[in-house]
C-alpha cells in the first residue's frame, strides 16, 4: 500500500541495501538498512515518536491542549524529528544544541518551529545533555522527555528497527551502528539477540572524547543511563572508534554506489568493514548497517567536493555524527 | 617492546603536559600500571579503588576499545598505539 493518512505512517519500514560490494571479503554481505527514508530524515524519527506517544500515554503530555513546552538536548536528529512530531501535535520544542553543529540542523529546526538554545560547541553533546538538565531542573513545568535515559527510545527500535531487520535479513550474523544515546544498540541488540544469540552486536564511535575540550576533568564524563540500564557492557561485542577521514573517505564510497548518506554512515561503513576483517576465509556472515540519515544534512561541509584533508579538518570542528 | 599512549587534555595535567607517552608492557594493565606508576597523579583518573577501570575513562587499543578485548588483560603488541579518552555524551543523538 503506498496510500497513508498521516506522515507519521511513514516512520520506519525503511529499505535494505546489498552493500557487498564495498566487503573487503568475498565471504562477508554488508547490508545497510536506509534510515534516511524516513519522513524527517533520520532513524531518530522512530524515537521521537516513541518518546512522544508514551509520554501521551502516560499523562506527561495531552494532545491540543495549548501551552505544553518540551525541552531535549539533541545535535540534530532527534530535535528534528521531535520538531517535526510536536508541530503536528501542537507542541512547543526547546532544543539545547551544541553550537558546532551544521547549519541545514539548526534549518530543519526551524522548518518545524523548534526554538534553538545555544550550549558551547567546545562541550559537544555533553555540554547540551547538562544544559538540558539544568534547564529541566529550573523549570518544572517543562516536559523532558530525555532521549538518553527514557525507555522509550530503546523500545522503538527493540519494537521496529530490530524485527524489520531479521525479517529482511534473519540470516545476519553481525549487526553494526552507532553510539550516540546507546538506543538503536541497545533496542536492536536486545531483539536480535533473542532471536538469534549468536548475532553479534558492534558499536562505532567517533572520537568524541578527544573532540570536547571543554571537559575539567574526568568526573565531567558520561555514560547514557540507556546503555547501563540494558546491561550495555554485557549487550555490545565489541566498540571501536573511527576517525573523520575514515568516516568521509567511506561515505565517499557509499555515494559511487548512488547512496547520498550523511558522514555517520561512512563511519558506520568503515566500522562494517573493520568488522568484516575480523571473520575466518572459510566462515559466511551477513553484516547489517544503518545509514541513520541522508548527505542533505550535510552538503554545506563540503563533504563530497571539496578536497579531502581541509574537509576533515573541518570535520573536527563539527559534530557530524 | 614500545607502545605510544596517547593522553586526552584533560589528564595531560598529570603527566606534566604530555600529549604522547612511551611505555613497555603486553597487556593493557602493564601499560596503565606503568603510566601510573611513572606519574602517580594519573592513579585516581584511570582506575577505580578497587583496580578496575575508571568507569568514565576508554581505553582503545588501535581504536578498539579494550573493554571487549579483555580489559586489563587486552594483549598489546610492539607498535600498537594506545588511546585513553573520556566517555562523553556523542554521536548523533
Amino acid at each position: 500500500m503506498t496510500r497513508y493518512g498521516s506522515v507519521l505512517d511513514l516512520i520506519g519500514n525503511t529499505p535494505v541495501i546489498d552493500t557487498s560490494v564495498l566487503s573487503p571479503k568475498p565471504n562477508v554481505k554488508i547490508w545497510t538498512k536506509l534510515e534516511g527514508r524516513n519522513p524527517a530524515g533520520s532513524v531518530k524519527d522512530r524515537v521521537a515518536l516513541s518518546l512522544i506517544t508514551t509520554a501521551e500515554a502516560d499523562g506527561r503530555l495531552i494532545p491540543g491542549q495549548p501551552g505544553q513546552t518540551l525541552i531535549e538536548p539533541s545535535s540534530g536528529n532527534t530535535g528534528i524529528a521531535l520538531a517535526m512530531v510536536c508541530r503536528m501535535r501542537g507542541y512547543h520544542l526547546k532544543v539545547v544544541l551544541p553550537s558546532n553543529v551544521s547549519i541545514e540542523r539548526r534549518q530543519l529546526l526551524e522548518v518545524w518551529g523548534a526554538e534553538i538554545i545555544e550550549s558551547p560547541g567546545s562541550e559537544g553533546s555533553n555540554g547540551a545533555v547538562r544544559r538540558a538538565q539544568q534547564l529541566a531542573k529550573d523549570n518544572p513545568d517543562w516536559v523532558f522527555l530525555y532521549q538518553y535515559a527514557n525507555p522509550a527510545n530503546p523500545l522503538a527500535h527493540y519494537t521496529t528497527t530490530g524485527p524489520e531487520i531479521f525479517k529482511d535479513v534473519p540470516e545476519i550474523t553481525h549487526f553494526v551502528a552507532g553510539l550516540g544515546t546507546s538506543g538503536t544498540l541497545m533496542g536492536v541488540g536486545k531483539y536480535l539477540k533473542e532471536q538469534n544469540p549468536d548475532v553479534q552486536v558492534w558499536a562505532i564511535e567517533p572520537p568524541s572524547g578527544e573532540m570536547v575540550d571543554g571537559l575539567r576533568s574526568l568526573e565531567d564524563g558520561y555514560i547514557p543511563p540507556i546503555f547501563t540500564d540494558n546491561n550495555g557492557f554485557e549487550m555490545l561485542d565489541r566498540k571501536v572508534v573511527v576517525r573523520p577521514k575514515e568516516s568521509l573517505e567511506w561515505t565517499r564510497r557509499m555515494s559511487e554506489l548512488g547512496l547520498f548518506v550523511g558522514i555517520s554512515s561512512g563511519a558506520i561503513m568503515a566500522g562494517a568493514v573493520k568488522c568484516a576483517l575480523t571473520i575466518p576465509d572459510d566462515q559466511e556472515a551477513h553484516i547489517v548497517t544503518i545509514a541513520c540519515d541522508d548527505g542533505w544534512k550535510y552538503l554545506s561541509t563540503g563533504a563530497w567536493t571539496d578536497d579531502l584533508d581541509e574537509v576533515v579538518e573541518r570535520a573536527k570542528r563539527i559534530i557530524y555524527f | 617492546m614500545s607502545i605510544t599512549v596517547r593522553i586526552p587534555t584533560v589528564l595531560r595535567s598529570a603527566t606534566g603536559g604530555a600529549a604522547t607517552i612511551s611505555a613497555t608492557g603486553s597487556t593493557i594493565g602493564e601499560i596503565l600500571a606503568q603510566l601510573a606508576s611513572d606519574h602517580p597523579g594519573v592513579q585516581p583518573q584511570l582506575f577505580n579503588e578497587d583496580g578496575t577501570l575508571h568507569k568514565f575513562l576508554n581505553v582503545y587499543v588501535n581504536d578498539d576499545d579494550v573493554r571487549y578485548l579483555g580489559g586489563l588483560q587486552a594483549p598489546v603488541a610492539d607498535g600498537d598505539e594506545v588511546t585513553l579518552l573520556p566517555a562523553v555524551a556523542g554521536g548523533f543523538a
